[in-house]
């Protein structure tokens, strides 16, 4: 008994073990880098308007709302896959969403945003893309949703799939209480 | 991929067309000393984009852009621990190149130990037993007898 045991059910449970970690392994998104500023306050930032550059905002004139940060930019291939859905969500005038032109030009921005539609309430040039940084984007487009603490309670990687709209986003907006 | 490697892959794909070859990072300031500075902590920390290469390495835009902010805050008299740190709090653990001890890693980093363990405690065990039957596996009298008795007939035979 211990024999078979030894020779022929520890070598199925190894193989076992070693197909569950590869299995968890093919679920896993590695390019997906958990943000360690998910619940920290987002981070301060006062920036030109895309469409009225001598114009600013700053994080503090968006407290008490919650609201979207999508970052974006026209030489984004993938905002492209996301843009239609933003368009029709703002349509529904959910929240407001607020896009972070990510080192862009303005021209070429807003050429963008009269080509495809505009979603976003107002849009914010961060030529540089240092605001980008403090927001630990590393890909574009990347979408957050902060509420009225100005706290970061959500972070999408990648474009917004329909999906991630109805299963995520949604329901986080309506439990802030938007 | 990220959409972001797209245009860094195209250009390199032209790079490579032309017979160019690709420069390590060029230095953005005059100053040697600082940009040798400015490499030791690039080389600490992982590009995010392209996620197997250092700050360091990487043509990524967003690698040069932290560079620029490494040398910046070098500049502004920041000490390493502290423009690490400012990466960690934008990027998280991912963004170091060496995982820092901690209970969510811990495994990371003693898991190879833990293997080494108990494949050599498995090898012994198997060599030791391996031992103990040979010794064991001594002919009875009567075993001998026989073997003897068919060598012979063998021999006889030929």
């Amino acid at each position: 008994m211990k024999k078979i045991v030894l020779r022929y059910l520890l070598p199925l449970l190894l193989f076992a073990v070693l197909v569950g970690f590869l299995a968890r392994g093919l679920s896993l998104k590695p390019h997906e880098i958990p943000s360690p500023l998910i619940n920290k306050p987002a981070p301060a930032f006062s920036l030109p308007l895309l469409d009225a550059p001598d114009q600013k905002l700053s994080a503090q004139d968006l407290r008490g709302k919650v609201w979207i940060l999508n970052v974006w930019a026209s030489w984004c291939v993938a905002c492209r896959i996301e843009h239609p859905l933003l368009v029709e969500f703002s349509k529904t005038g959910t929240i407001p969403m607020y896009g972070l032109n990510y080192k862009d030009k303005r021209d070429d921005a807003m050429g963008w945003l009269n080509k495809f539609g505009n979603p976003y309430t107002r849009s914010l040039s961060d030529t540089e893309g240092l605001v980008g940084i403090d927001f630990g984007v590393y890909g574009v487009p990347e979408t957050f949703v902060i509420d009225k603490a100005g706290v970061i309670r959500y972070k999408q990687i990648g474009p917004v799939t329909p999906e991630v709209l109805r299963d995520e986003i949604l329901p986080l907006v309506r439990k802030l209480g938007a | 991929m990220r959409v972001v490697l797209l245009p860094w892959l195209l250009l390199g794909l032209g790079f490579f067309a032309i017979g160019v070859g690709a420069k390590e990072a060029t230095p953005a300031s005059d100053d040697p000393a600082l940009e040798a500075r400015v490499l030791a902590i690039a080389e600490e920390l992982r590009c995010l984009v392209c996620q197997n290469e250092t700050i360091a390495a990487s043509h990524a835009d967003l690698a040069v852009d932290l560079r620029k902010q490494i040398r910046q805050k070098l500049k502004a008299g920041q000490s390493k621990q502290q423009i690490v740190d400012f990466m960690v709090a934008r990027y998280g653990d991912f963004v170091l190149y060496r995982p820092p001890l901690k209970a969510d890693t811990l495994l990371l980093w003693i898991g190879p130990f833990v293997l080494l363990l108990l494949a050599t405690t498995v090898l012994f065990v198997n060599i030791r037993r391996r031992r103990r039957e040979a010794a064991a596996d001594v002919w009875s009298p009567e075993q001998a007898q026989r073997a003897r008795a068919l060598l012979d007939e063998g021999t006889g035979n030929s």
